[in-house]
């Protein structure tokens, strides 16, 4: 439990509880204590942190992020990803379960757990296999993964192609109330492609991924969604389609939900130009339109959360032919200034923005934080909203370095990072480790 | 012009002199392949390195005479006497072999792009001989050394390319290097063979070959990858060679001097028939001899060596 700690003078951002105003934040007891002019009046304050100029804003919460622990700790392991977590300004992360093993099972939700726990910085919550194995013919233990700590079900980056098994699966998941998280993708459609199908693709030569190799499947989740009334969530939405099938769901009733990812609604296939590996991600970049239609969906609330899908890889994994190189890019520490372009170019607001990045994942999760009401998780992230930095790979605290954005100059930077009262970094470094 | 590149990655980025540069030093290279000694000192004393990681028989042949033809050191690498075979990583081999020096570096690659990423960190030339379905820049320049050679021009051409455009790395670069030159050129094929954006690359779409004959100078029938696709573009050989292959019947739907190319090698009676592939106005032999004539211009292009002093007094006016 951190001792208490009082944010003096911040402008307080809380789109939960309709807060957006200068204010004192008093933290107690892990909690928050309480937020208004004299906050910290009269208490005996461990901390003060004076926030003049800054933002005061929920802890951010990440839903989609690869810590890569067990199996690949020479990309990424759950201290080196919540080191970045927290330095990109996440209190919490929800890690995807296609480690080595898969996490299909209690005893590798523990591991991850027991990791988290000694690293003492970003809450983790792990996200189980919807099927054994991620192999998409059988379901993983929910009952048993629930109890070991697991918050939501994906098989993400293995589409389940098999819509009976899906089907049954989204049926169980309502008896645990939990997301099953669709990485949507027609394996069959997208055949061995590597880009957008669209003009960049065929003048490069690369392998094309139709954008209908995605809507296919969130077409097909959100029928199911209405077959089964689970909760759908859909993983990094990338096409003006998908938005509008997610959108329709919406206005259906549906339990459908979704997110997008910074280097979706930031970069669009022309990054393809020069083959850099660091761009290839799955899904694949896409044209300027889709990139409008999915800021649009972040504006409009279509879609809910932003996520980082953080997929740390080593130069091993990237530095091959484009065909050969893995998909994915690093994410936790540029997110939310990438997030922030976005309002600067006037086309997300400020509230919406945060609101995706801490009370709609949180919602999803199913997971206390995203709010900054008496009584909530004392998680927060302080910003410097002015401070201009450039993005330098060899500086970040994730142990890869894959990231498209390197000498990228972006604004907006995390000052402070509060776990359950305790500040976990502050002013460029890491400054608690261990429980 | 002197030629400035360091490599050779496509035609995309070349403009039309240096295009130009290329055919008119091929057309002073062919004439040594006709001599009874076939045989120059160019590049004497230069080592070339033949990376073919693809299956190839024209090319690599092609390349490989070019460069012997030219007295250059030719030591020829395929994948599967590599140590890509053992594991190591295309950038490994080349960062060893460039240890060892050579001059250039001709790559041919299935995938795309890995011409540019060798380029891009080895000091020796790259030419790509061929990357996945993104440019064989040679393929289209000796197809532009032989249009040219017969028809005295590429400007004012309307050329025709049919067939498997999608994946095709010779559609993309002819595209590209017969629009430089002002040329206007026509795709067509079964549509899953067109791909989008095809036109954002300069040329028209035509689809049915029995329209596009009568409007093209010259026609380029591309070869169907049966290997690669099998029957999921189009149901099988046979249909395809009754609907969209060039046979002699439809050849005569095409002006009187059309002229028949193809980048081989040829599916018999797929996409051309026999008698057309040997006829009097195929030019696909022809195809094959430009062939050395163009990589020989490019090897020494890019070997540096015209640009001594000497040797570019030499070339004034040119």
């Amino acid at each position: 439990m951190g001792a208490r700690i009082l944010i003096r003078g911040g402008r307080v951002i809380d789109p939960a509880s309709g807060i957006d105003r200068v204010a004192d934040l008093l933290l107690e007891g892990g909690q928050v204590g309480a937020l208004g002019e004299a906050a910290g009046e009269g208490a005996a304050v461990a901390q003060v942190i004076e926030a003049r100029g800054l933002w005061v804003l929920p802890g951010l919460i990440d839903l989609h992020c690869h810590l890569r622990e067990p199996g690949h700790e020479y990309k990424e392991t759950v201290l080196t990803g919540t080191r970045a977590a927290v330095a990109g300004g996440f209190t919490a992360v929800a890690c995807m379960p296609n480690t080595v093993p898969p996490n299909d099972s209690a005893p590798v939700t523990r591991a991850i757990l027991r990791k988290a726990a000694e690293a003492g910085l970003a809450r983790v919550y792990p996200i189980g296999c919807i099927t054994a194995g991620q192999r998409g013919e059988r379901m993983a233990e929910y009952a048993d993964l629930v109890a070991a700590g697991c918050r939501a079900f994906s098989d993400d980056g293995r589409p389940v192609m098999d819509a009976g098994v899906m089907r049954r699966a989204l049926e169980y998941s309502r008896h645990f109330d939990v997301a099953l998280i669709s990485h949507c993708e027609d394996l069959r459609l997208a055949g061995d492609g590597v880009a957008h199908e669209g003009a960049v693709a065929t003048r490069l030569g690369l392998k094309p991924i139709p954008a209908a190799a995605e809507e296919a499947m969130v077409a097909r989740e959100v029928v199911l969604a209405r077959q089964t009334g689970a909760r759908v969530h859909i993983a990094h939405v990338s096409t003006a389609g998908s938005v509008a099938l997610v959108a329709a769901a919406k206005a259906e009733g549906l339990a459908v939900t979704a997110e997008a990812t910074p280097h979706h609604f930031t970069l669009t296939d022309d990054a393809l130009e020069g083959y850099d590996t660091a761009v290839k991600v799955n899904p694949p970049l896409r044209p300027a339109a889709d990139r409008a239609a999915v800021r649009r969906g972040i504006a409009e609330g279509v879609i809910d959360a932003i996520a980082t899908d953080h997929a740390p890889h080593g130069t091993v994994d990237k530095e091959l032919e484009f065909d050969a190189a893995a998909n994915g890019m690093i994410g936790l520490e540029t997110a939310l200034p990438l997030a922030l372009r976005l309002v600067a170019d006037g086309e997300v607001s400020l509230s919406r923005v945060v609101e995706a990045l801490t009370w709609r994942p949180a919602r999803i999760l199913g997971v206390p934080g995203g709010r900054l009401a008496p009584g909530d998780l004392a998680d927060v992230t302080l910003v410097d909203p002015e401070e201009e930095w450039t993005v330098e790979p060899e500086r970040l605290f994730s142990r890869s370095r894959n990231t498209p954005f390197a000498g990228w100059r972006l604004r907006g930077r995390v000052r402070a990072t509060i776990v359950g009262g305790r500040v976990v970094f502050r002013d460029g470094a890491v400054v608690a480790v261990g429980p | 012009m002197a030629w400035a590149r360091k490599d050779l990655l496509g035609i995309a980025g070349l403009d039309p002199a240096e295009i130009v540069e290329v055919l008119d030093t091929a057309a002073t290279m062919k004439d040594i392949s006709s001599r009874e000694i076939k045989k120059v000192p160019v590049l004497r004393g230069k080592t070339v390195v033949n990376l073919f990681f693809e299956a190839s028989t024209r090319t690599r042949v092609s390349f490989e005479i070019a460069e012997k033809r030219l007295s250059a050191d030719a030591v020829n690498v395929s994948a599967s006497g590599s140590s890509v075979s053992k594991g190591e990583t295309l950038l490994d081999t080349a960062r060893n072999l460039q240890a060892m020096n050579p001059d250039i570096i001709v790559l041919r690659h299935s995938c795309p792009g890995t011409p540019a990423m060798l380029a891009a960190r080895l000091p020796a030339a790259v030419v790509n001989a061929g990357d996945g379905a993104h440019e064989h820049p040679t393929q289209a320049l000796l197809d532009l050394f032989t249009i040219r050679e017969r028809l005295g021009r590429i400007a004012g051409l309307t050329v025709g390319i049919f067939g498997d455009i999608a994946h095709s790395r010779v559609a993309r670069s002819d595209v590209l290097a017969l629009r430089a030159l002002g040329a206007r050129v026509l795709v067509g094929g079964p549509p899953g063979m067109i791909p989008p954006g095809i036109v954002e690359l300069g040329a028209e779409v035509a689809p049915r070959l029995e329209a596009m004959l009568p409007a093209v100078d010259v026609l380029i029938m591309l070869r169907i990858q049966l290997e690669r696709q099998g029957g999921a573009l189009f149901p099988s050989a046979r249909e395809y060679a009754t609907h969209f292959g060039l046979s002699a019947d439809r050849l005569r739907l095409g002006r009187p001097g059309l002229l028949v190319m193809h980048p081989g090698p040829v599916n018999r009676g797929v996409e051309v028939a026999p008698e057309v592939a040997d006829g009097p106005q195929s030019l696909i032999l022809d195809q094959v001899t430009s062939g050395v004539a163009v990589r020989m211009a490019v090897l020494y292009l890019l070997s540096g060596v015209h640009r001594a002093p000497a040797a570019e007094e030499g070339r004034g006016g040119a």
